[in-house]
């Protein structure tokens, strides 16, 4: 092993203490037992318990946990479609690299913009139709928008990494287009599906900009209730519900962790 | 040219061109679709309620007008005020600095983290993925939090001077940093530590047996080297940094607004969308401007 400089270990330590010193501040706030103020009063968890006392944490927790399923779902389906629309067709160079141009847009601008445009073509959209009125389609419709591209480029790069061997031997045994779907493209892509998916669901549940401009006053989801509730003035019960969340992204990571891992392994 | 009709062998299935694409188109249809109707089609109405006229109420007339870019650029009734050229230019300034400081500390992390054993350099990954993927909310709050007058750290700048006694140490542009830099420094260590780990270390060890000096072992072996990776890294903390608002909102409070609050406020309370649409197509610009510099400066910018 490469001895390191004390210089870039003292470095590494304080920029790790800088990433979690703010969340440690919160973690220990949500098992104080003072009702206000920031003064420790002893240890306890009852802030915890009354999280699930709450109507409203626990309906934008619904809400939270709807959004990104069903879009997530809806996401993996078109954007694993998309990917291997783009990647096993022979489009001339010009109509791959307009689609390539499509696909990145999500990811090389602000999200604020796609958030200002979706606000505006939903008040447009409104003269026709009242779903689109500010509540959870518009925010589906919104997480999808983003979500198909980052599923798109991870399936994408399954597909180019899995090559074309296998899909030639079994055209050679008399496969059908439905067939080698099936049983052979699918099978092999599904690593890259499930990654695909996992990002477009953490993504989603992460996500607070999209949510905040499409939101509907029915349509509360944890990181706006959140937001909404500092300007409010915080309550222990608002530590308690974000140690809470830092616990299931921990776990959340170190799941998808241990996944990526041991298929990479393979 | 090969005629359009003619066989080719493709992935294993002899057919035609003509026939594939089709297939192909049919394939694309339902994703692009989507792209086009919430992407696409949304942006070009952004466009163009940026040069429409606001109402008495906020709502939209179809008048089209230059005013919100001349708003924009300053020009009000009352003569001309940089303001907005100014929340414009200070985004740009955070952004640029942000990047820089997560940079900076990130290839010392990077190193470190490389230089683990393996059992303990996936704990420290871990470590370093898990604010990743929190909510940019609650770490937002957790930096207001931690920065409260009751608290340390609010109360060791008062002895020195910096604050009034018992105030906190927000709304300023220290802490719109701090949130900032701690928001996207996992956004640069993730990707350039997948360059770092594949790091050729017999390139620095040439560069260092031919007495190069430490900056140019550096630029010379491990800034080519770890390119792919930091580019990524820029790119995901420069775009989003642009934009970022819930950072400012919480730290920066009215003194020290960025583009990200003034676009929200349009939306928001003021109900100014041709202006917000203007304000958006301002920070667009930056946006591309900005990405558009670093890939003529660096080499090839690789996205994902």
């Amino acid at each position: 092993m490469r001895r390191q400089h004390p210089l870039i270990v003292a470095i590494s330590y304080l920029t790790m203490a800088f990433l979690y010193l703010p969340l440690a501040g919160v973690a220990i706030f949500s098992v104080n037992a003072a009702r206000r103020g920031l003064v420790w009063k002893g240890f306890t968890l009852k802030w915890y318990l009354k999280l699930f006392e709450n109507d409203w944490i626990l309906e934008a927790a619904w809400n939270t946990l709807l959004l990104a399923v069903i879009s997530t779902i809806i996401a993996t389906v078109l954007g694993t479609i998309l990917a291997i629309a783009m990647d096993r067709f022979p489009w001339r160079s010009r109509t791959s690299n307009f689609l390539d141009i499509i696909l990145h847009i999500p990811v090389v601008i602000p999200d604020i913009i796609l958030a200002a445009s979706l606000v505006v073509a939903f008040g447009l959209l409104r003269m026709a139709s009242s779903i689109f009125e500010p509540g959870l389609p518009n925010m589906i419709i919104g997480h999808i928008t983003f979500q198909i591209a980052f599923v798109a480029l991870v399936v994408r790069s399954r597909l180019v990494a899995i090559g074309s061997e296998v899909e030639e031997a079994a055209r050679d045994l008399f496969a059908t287009n439905w067939y080698l779907l099936r049983k052979v493209m699918l099978p092999l892509l599904m690593p890259g599906i499930i990654a695909g998916a996992m990002l477009a669901f953490t993504l989603s549940l992460d996500d607070f900009v999209i949510s905040f401009f499409t939101a509907g006053p029915e349509s509360q989801t944890l990181p706006l209730f959140i937001f909404a509730a500092v300007r409010r003035g915080v309550t222990p019960q608002i530590h308690a519900l974000s140690t809470l969340i830092m616990l299931v992204t921990v776990i959340l990571v170190v799941l998808t962790e241990r996944f990526t891992r041991h298929h990479e392994k393979e | 040219m090969k005629r359009a009709d003619s066989l080719i062998t493709w992935y294993g299935e002899l057919t035609t061109r003509q026939q594939l694409l089709k297939r192909g188109s049919l394939l694309l249809s339902p994703g692009m679709l989507w792209l086009m109707l919430f992407l696409v089609l949304p942006g070009l109405v952004l466009v163009v309620v940026s040069v429409v006229t606001r109402g008495a109420y906020g709502q939209l007339e179809w008048v089209f007008t230059l005013e919100n870019y001349k708003r924009l650029a300053g020009f009000t009734l009352f003569g001309w005020t940089p303001d907005y050229l100014m929340i414009l230019w200070r985004s740009v300034v955070v952004a640029f600095f942000t990047t820089l400081v997560s940079v900076l500390l990130s290839y010392p992390l990077c190193f470190f983290i490389a230089g683990r054993p393996e059992r303990s350099r996936y704990m420290w990954l871990t470590l370093v993925i898990i604010p990743f993927w929190t909510n940019m909310v609650i770490r937002a709050y957790a930096w207001f939090l931690i920065l409260s007058p009751e608290l340390p750290i609010a109360k060791l700048a008062a002895v020195f001077g910096f604050i009034p006694e018992g105030a906190p140490l927000y709304p300023n542009a220290f802490a719109v940093y701090l949130g900032m830099v701690s928001m996207f420094l996992p956004f640069v260590t993730l990707p350039l530590y997948a360059s770092v780990e594949r790091l050729d270390w017999s390139l620095v060890e040439a560069a260092q047996d031919l007495y190069a000096s430490r900056i140019r072992t550096f630029t010379q072996a491990i800034l080519p080297q770890t390119m792919p990776g930091l580019s990524v890294g820029i790119i995901l903390t420069f775009v989003p940094a642009m934009g970022m608002f819930v950072v400012p909102d919480l730290l920066g409070g009215a003194k020290y607004m960025l583009v990200g609050n003034l676009i929200q406020q349009q939306f928001g309370t003021s109900r100014d969308w041709p202006f917000g649409a203007a304000i958006s197509m301002g920070l667009m610009v930056l946006t591309m401007v900005g990405l558009q510099i670093y890939r003529r400066k660096g080499k090839e910018v690789q996205v994902v």
